[in-house]
This record gives C-alpha cells, structure tokens and sequence, in this order.
C-alpha cells in the first residue's frame, strides 16, 4: 500500500471551522469520485471528530486541531484528527452510544457515527496531552488520477 | 435564512434550511423553541426538505424538541427527511420515539 496523495492542514477550534474542516476534506476526496453516499458518511465522520476537539479537546479555551488525509494506491482513504486538548480519561467509556459528559443537547452518538460511517476508527487519548482519531476508508468504484 | 415557521390547524411546521451541526443547531434551536413557547401548538413539524447535511447534532436538536414538545402536551413529528440522512436517523434509533 502506497500512499499516492496527502493533505495537512490545522484550524482553530472554534465551532465556525468544523463546516470548513468537512468541506476541506471532502474537496481533497473527490479525485477519487466517490458516490455522494461515501462522501455523505466522511464528511459527517469528520464533522463528528472535528465538534469533539471544540467541544470536549478544548472545553474552555480555543485550541489547535490538525487534520492529515492520506489517499493510498488501494483507493483507501485515511484521516487522522488530532488535538493537543485534554485528552480522554476513558477511552472505552467514551466511545459507548449515548455516553456523553455535555449537557448542551449532545446525543452521545458522535464516535457511534464515525464507527459506523467508516471502515475502521481507533483512537489514542493521552489526559493533558490530547487525541488523535484515525478513521479509515476504502472507496470501491474509485480510481484515482494519479497525473 | 435558517428555519422558516407555520402555523396551521395548530400545527407548527419549522422547515430547516442548510446544514445542522454544533455550529448552527443553537440558532435553529432558539428559533423554534421560541415559536413553539408563545404558539402552544398541538403538534410541531420538523421539516427536514431542505437540510443538506446534519450530523448527530441534528439528533440532538430532535431529541430535545421531542423533550420539549411532550412537556407542553403536545407531539412531534419528522417530515420530508432527504435519502441521504436516512443512515444517521436510522442509527440514532430515533424512529422508537414515534416520530418519524
């Protein structure tokens, strides 16, 4: 597996950038022509990890997140979101459906999103250090234009 | 435009406009939960026709309508919802409250 394109880029948390974050990675994407549905489920996989990082990364404060897209030569797509926040206590807890420790009508479902919209997620928490979430994702009627 | 209301029968319809997520669901949220306290109406319409995208904001934003409406005695219902967010209506389980 080779990786034939990537992307990096970083955004302040605020929750103005999480539309950008979404639109940017899905604009890097589309030389794979992916159906509207494959790119419906990234662009809310990311949406979701993008509002983790303003919400619970940062709670009082506005910091960093950087987003690394990786485009291998098996029409996988590979996402990484990272922040430099308050990392997770418990990462098991946190990706259970429903657990949520906002009270701002968050529906608890945002890792149950990205587990199920992508092909494979793992998540690596440090608390005071920050997360990295790595979502994976092959497109199946892709064929990339490598000129 | 954000959320577009009518009243008719004592049905208030929010039709939603663009996309639903953390960033504008308390906007959307604000507008109809101002509408629903001083109308009182039976039944509250969400009108999903025209959001292009939503992610488990918009679960949020339904739920708490749900929340809020059922306080007032009244029901909630959830109309015109686009294909291509039939995936995350359907995770959310959302259809066992009744309202779709």
């Amino acid at each position: 597996m080779n990786i034939v394109n990537e992307v990096n880029f970083n955004f302040k948390s605020k929750s103005s950038n999480e539309s950008f974050a979404r639109s940017a990675v899905s604009a890097f994407i589309l030389c794979l022509d992916p159906t509207i549905a494959e790119l419906a489920d990234i662009k809310t996989a990311v949406s979701e990890a993008v509002t983790n990082c303003t919400v619970h990364a940062y709670p009082d404060s506005i910091g960093t997140v950087y987003i690394n897209v990786k485009i291998t030569d098996n029409n996988k797509i590979i996402i990484k979101i990272r922040d430099k926040g308050v990392g997770i206590e418990d990462v098991k807890q946190a990706m259970e459906p429903l657990f949520t420790t906002s009270n701002d009508e968050r529906a608890g479902l945002g890792f149950a999103v990205m587990q199920s919209f992508m092909d494979k997620i793992s998540v690596r928490s440090k608390l005071g250090s920050g997360t990295t979430v790595t979502m994976e994702k092959t497109l199946y009627r892709a064929g990339y234009d490598k000129r | 435009m954000t959320v577009e209301t009518t009243l008719e029968n004592e049905i208030l319809t929010a039709k939603i406009y663009g996309e639903i997520d953390h960033h504008r669901a308390p906007s959307i949220r604000q507008k109809i939960d101002g509408q629903t306290e001083n109308l009182r109406p039976k039944e509250l319409h969400l009108d999903f026709s025209h959001v292009s995208f939503m992610d488990s904001s918009g679960i949020g934003l339904i739920m708490g309508r749900y929340r809020n409406i059922s306080l007032l005695g009244g029901k909630l219902r959830v109309i015109n919802i686009p294909q291509n967010l039939q995936k995350i209506i359907s995770l959310s389980g959302i259809d066992s409250l009744g309202v779709l």
